[in-house]
């Protein structure tokens, strides 16, 4: 048993590295936004997460993603409850909360980031998604 | 300021006592695993079954905020309570699989149950990972489906 016990710690700690190393990275994506799932805004760029009540980080997001769309013309942030919107997830393929997503103009997603993004990463990705 | 607090009307935790927590749920069940105790595992069940319902009730929560908290800086900030008793509820049900396992005979059951919570509660203490909480969404989307 005790080579079962550290043979299974051996895995999680990969398992942990993998996703410490994942996580709050900002990924291109692609995909169309479910149509009505926003309001129209047009020439505005989207940064769409999807929370929960249970979701500890997502209160973080929140507020680098507020202070973001405060300080750039053209972004605006919006949070939508996951279980509200079982469908959307669905579609969008979203397992793990938060995620955030970065839509273009057109509604189409640019960037994907599942946890916290970095402030800085996501200001400069913002910003080349402005640009386009 | 390190006892309890709430704002409007919610609980907040210093997130290092859920981490020192699951340090302490991972010894209890390599132990577990290594003696093959179900009574251990049992005791376990409780501590999980207070936690779902405040995590700063549990013997290891006081246990933070008697000894441990008082030698350390205020944190940084906070975290949302619900999270965390949803994760002591997931880690409630590994821990009672575990005892009805290693209690009724059918061995393999406690050890599978045991593994889980062990990986849970390992993955929780070194890296911050709340397993249980990322399963939140997954069982929604289950229920739903």
């Amino acid at each position: 048993m005790t080579i079962v016990v550290l043979a299974v710690l051996a895995a999680a700690t990969v398992a942990g590295l993998v996703y410490r190393a994942r996580y709050g990275r900002l990924r291109a994506a692609q995909g169309d936004l479910p149509p009505g799932l926003l309001p129209p805004a047009r020439d505005t760029v989207t940064l769409l997460q999807f929370s929960s009540a249970t979701c500890a980080p997502c209160r973080r997001v929140r507020a680098v993603c507020a202070d973001l769309a405060g300080g750039l013309d053209g972004v605006r942030h919006v949070e939508l409850d996951a279980d509200e919107h079982l469908d959307a997830v669905r579609e969008l393929g979203i397992w793990r909360l938060p995620t955030l997503l970065v839509v273009d103009r057109s509604g189409r997603v640019a960037t994907r980031t599942v946890g916290v993004p970095d402030q800085a990463a996501l200001r400069a990705t913002v910003t080349e998604v402005l640009a386009t | 300021m390190t006892g309890p607090q709430r704002s409007g009307g919610h609980m907040t935790l210093d997130p290092r006592g859920p981490r020192f927590s699951a340090a302490l749920t991972t010894i209890v069940f390599v132990i577990v695993l290594l003696t093959g105790s179900g009574w251990l595992a049992l005791a376990q069940a409780v501590v999980f079954a207070v936690g779902a319902y405040d995590p700063r009730l549990t013997p290891y929560g006081l246990l933070y905020r008697y000894l441990i908290a008082p030698r350390l800086a205020p944190p940084a900030e906070r975290e949302d309570g619900a999270p965390v008793r949803f994760a002591q509820a997931v880690g409630l049900i590994f821990a009672l699989l575990t005892v009805a396992g290693y209690l009724s005979g059918l061995t393999v059951l406690g050890i599978v149950g045991a593994l889980f919570a062990l990986v849970a509660a390992f993955l929780n203490a070194v890296f911050g990972l709340c397993l249980g909480c990322e399963a939140y969404l997954l069982l929604r989307r289950l229920r739903a489906a």
